[in-house]
């Protein structure tokens, strides 16, 4: 019988080496003369623990990992089609506990199926929340969208029903569907992680929007920075159309949509929603004034609904298992799952898809395990370059869209970077209007202005030039950037900044001044 | 990739490409992407043919270019090196790397070797953030370089 061994095609499992030990596999597989299959799946999202390999065995799936090329041979000597043990052996992959403490919705299938093959995807509970919506009214597709609760992932955290009935309602001769995969954020992977290891679920959630918005066209703008992304999405839409989910009649119904991936630019500013669709028209990725909102007016002044990755992967589940089965999971107005990405400075770093609710603690110290360099943690920031940094003593704050900004916060895209005791958080708020001063896409003047003037600001605050004024400065200059930017990238940049010297002002303190020399 | 092109050639291939793509919806950065892949670079010559042929200005069209940190204005040299700049990275030490790189090759940012080996850039985020710091050479990823994948690195772009 053929034995199947996965070895992870996603860019993190080939950043650490998954290239070389599906090559070593392969050899030795041809050398010892075997029947085994190799499939290439996504990442299961547990990082320190990849290159990951698993065999299929009639117990279920073992893991092994971390596994370099060199451990190859001594795996198969060892009994590695059998799921024998090993130093590298995990168990069965389902009982690894940050696996099994999971709640897996939208990234179900991610890292388990081939996610080019779309008879895989089919096999398990692929294109029936899609087949549900074909035979609903769009009107209902809507409501069961809304109803669910779901809000947009991207970080905004809008209810995305909302956001569809606007476009539904919107007359035009064109309407289109725009999944943001500009995922610039630090310590977010979420999107990536999808189109990579589950590319179907994002095509069959964009057709399911089609069908409720009356939408028959779609674009998918991906970041230049993550070319597996693209290249995989690209090959998953060629599959899709083969197979008759996309084109002119979506899995034989009335309804046709189309796609198409575009690749950025390498423009953080994109991943706002205007500014993206500037640069989908082939523009300067130049922030919009709102209104007219996108829903109404957006790509080439047409109805767009523009959501983000995870919200849209979000879909199928909520069209398959209906809105109840998502809205029980969650608290208060943050319904259904959240895919946590632990990144930076931490022990086990990975994706944790679980409901709304854990706290900051939680995940940083039980899920996370502390930092890997094994010193205190010190900080952790939520929600990428434009989020707050979160001490100790907030870490007590549930993972959800309002307790997050009751404590000046924000979640984000749920991206979380964990910093040990050596980070100098004065440094930290200088990066975060440095980054500012290189993306601001320069339309509007306090955060194109007030950037450049922050880092200024902090690097008096650093050579210890009257501290105490330019500390008064910065938080002025913030106060100006947070409530007169157009967009969240001058608007939000303010969060990392006003947090680092809020929650940590002995890193703001004036250091004595070097004497000048006689 | 060729870079050394007459400019009657790199007009002949320029009109190929848009003639190819310029039915899309939003054809500019498809067609500069293209660009970019045939010659490695945007070459000045490229824009007034793109404005003539998208009915364009040729200041809308060197504003789009310039825009995006991606376009370069002249070649790189025959290796990219991208080193990853953001916070998840900086947790793990990638400002130490980055100075290391930097000693190594001698030269700074969006600088280019004087063999011309190598071109050394900034990158805000690769998404691979659990497996920091992060690079990447030539659309070839590493994640947790330290001094020993740093050497395979540095090896890959001496050759």
């Amino acid at each position: 019988m053929t034995v199947t061994i996965y070895v992870p095609r996603d860019a993190a499992a080939l950043a650490l080496g998954a290239e070389k030990v599906a090559k070593a596999i392969t050899q030795e597989i041809v050398a010892r003369g075997l029947d085994v299959k190799v499939v290439r799946n996504g990442s299961r999202g547990m990082f320190w623990l990849e290159p990951l390999v698993e065999v299929e065995t009639d117990k279920g799936r073992i893991a092994y990992g971390p596994v370099k090329a060199g451990d190859v041979g001594g795996l198969f000597d060892n009994g590695l089609l059998d799921g024998a043990d090993h130093p590298l052996c995990l168990g069965l992959t389902e009982e690894i506990e940050f696996l099994r403490q999971q709640t897996r919705l939208t990234f179900a299938r991610c890292g388990i199926i081939d996610p080019l093959s779309i008879e895989d995807y089919r096999a398990h509970h692929g294109f029936a929340g899609l087949e549900k919506a074909i035979a609903m009214a769009s009107a209902d597709i809507v409501k069961q969208v809304t109803d669910s609760g779901l809000r947009g992932r991207g970080g905004a955290g809008f209810p995305t029903g909302i956001k569809w009935k606007t476009v539904m309602d919107a007359p035009a001769g064109q309407k289109y569907i725009v999944c943001n995969a500009d995922e610039g954020d630090s310590a977010t992977f979420a999107d990536r992680m999808i189109m990579e290891g589950d590319p179907f679920v994002l095509i069959e959630g964009m057709a399911i929007a089609g069908i409720a918005t009356g939408a028959t066209k779609g674009y998918v703008y991906i970041r230049s920075e993550y070319p597996h992304a693209i290249a995989t999405m690209r090959q998953a839409v060629e599959v899709a159309r083969a197979a008759g989910v996309l084109g002119q009649s979506v899995l034989g119904s009335q309804h046709s949509f189309d796609l198409g991936i575009r690749s950025g630019a390498g423009a953080y500013v994109c991943g706002e929603e205007t500014s993206l669709l500037n640069s989908l028209e082939g523009k300067r990725g130049i922030v919009r004034a709102k209104p007219p909102l996108p829903a109404l007016q957006g790509f080439l002044g047409q109805p767009t609904v523009v959501n983000n990755v995870i919200s849209l992967a979000s879909v199928p589940v909520i069209m398959d298992q209906g809105s109840e089965y998502y809205k029980n999971f969650g608290m208060g107005r943050s319904r259904g799952t959240i895919p946590i990405q632990i990144a930076g400075n931490v022990k086990h770093g990975g994706l944790f898809e679980t409901a709304f609710g854990l706290t900051l603690g939680e995940i940083v110290d039980r899920i996370g395990g502390g930092t890997a360099t094994g010193r205190p943690v010190k900080a952790v920031q939520v929600g990428g370059p434009l989020g707050a940094y979160f001490p100790r003593p907030l870490f007590d704050t549930p993972f959800d869209y309002e307790a997050f900004a009751a404590k000046d916060g924000l979640i984000g895209h749920a991206g979380i970077t964990v910093f040990d005791d050596s980070a100098d958080m004065l440094k930290q708020a200088r990066f975060a209007m440095e980054f500012c001063a290189i993306e601001s896409c320069g339309k509007c003047t306090p955060c194109r202005i007030g950037s450049t003037r922050g880092v200024e600001t902090a690097d008096k605050i650093m050579a210890g030039i009257e501290p105490e004024k330019n500390k008064a400065l910065l938080a002025d200059l913030c106060n100006t950037m947070k409530f007169g930017s157009l967009c969240a990238l001058g608007g939000f940049t303010p969060y990392p900044v006003m947090s680092a010297m809020n929650h940590f002002p002995e890193d703001f303190a004036p250091v004595p001044l070097i004497e000048a020399a006689e | 990739m060729n870079i050394r092109v007459s400019a009657s050639d790199v007009a002949e291939r320029t009109l190929g490409i848009i003639r190819d793509l310029k039915h899309l919806e939003g054809p500019m950065l498809p067609i500069l992407h293209a660009i970019q892949a045939e010659f490695g670079y945007v070459p000045e010559e490229v824009k007034p043919l793109i404005a003539s042929e998208l009915n364009l200005s040729r200041a809308e069209v060197h504003g789009v270019v310039t825009f995006y940190h991606e376009f370069r204005d002249h070649p790189a040299g025959r290796h990219v090196l991208k080193l990853c700049r953001a916070e998840a990275c900086q947790a793990m030490g990638s400002d130490r790397l980055a100075d290391r790189v930097r000693q190594l090759l001698g030269i700074d940012f969006h600088q280019t070797t004087l063999d011309r080996a190598v071109t050394l850039e900034p990158v805000f985020c690769l998404g691979l953030c659990a497996c920091a710091p992060a690079a990447m050479l030539d659309g070839e990823v590493y994640g947790r370089v330290d001094e020993h994948c740093l050497s395979e690195i540095m090896a890959e772009v001496r050759q």
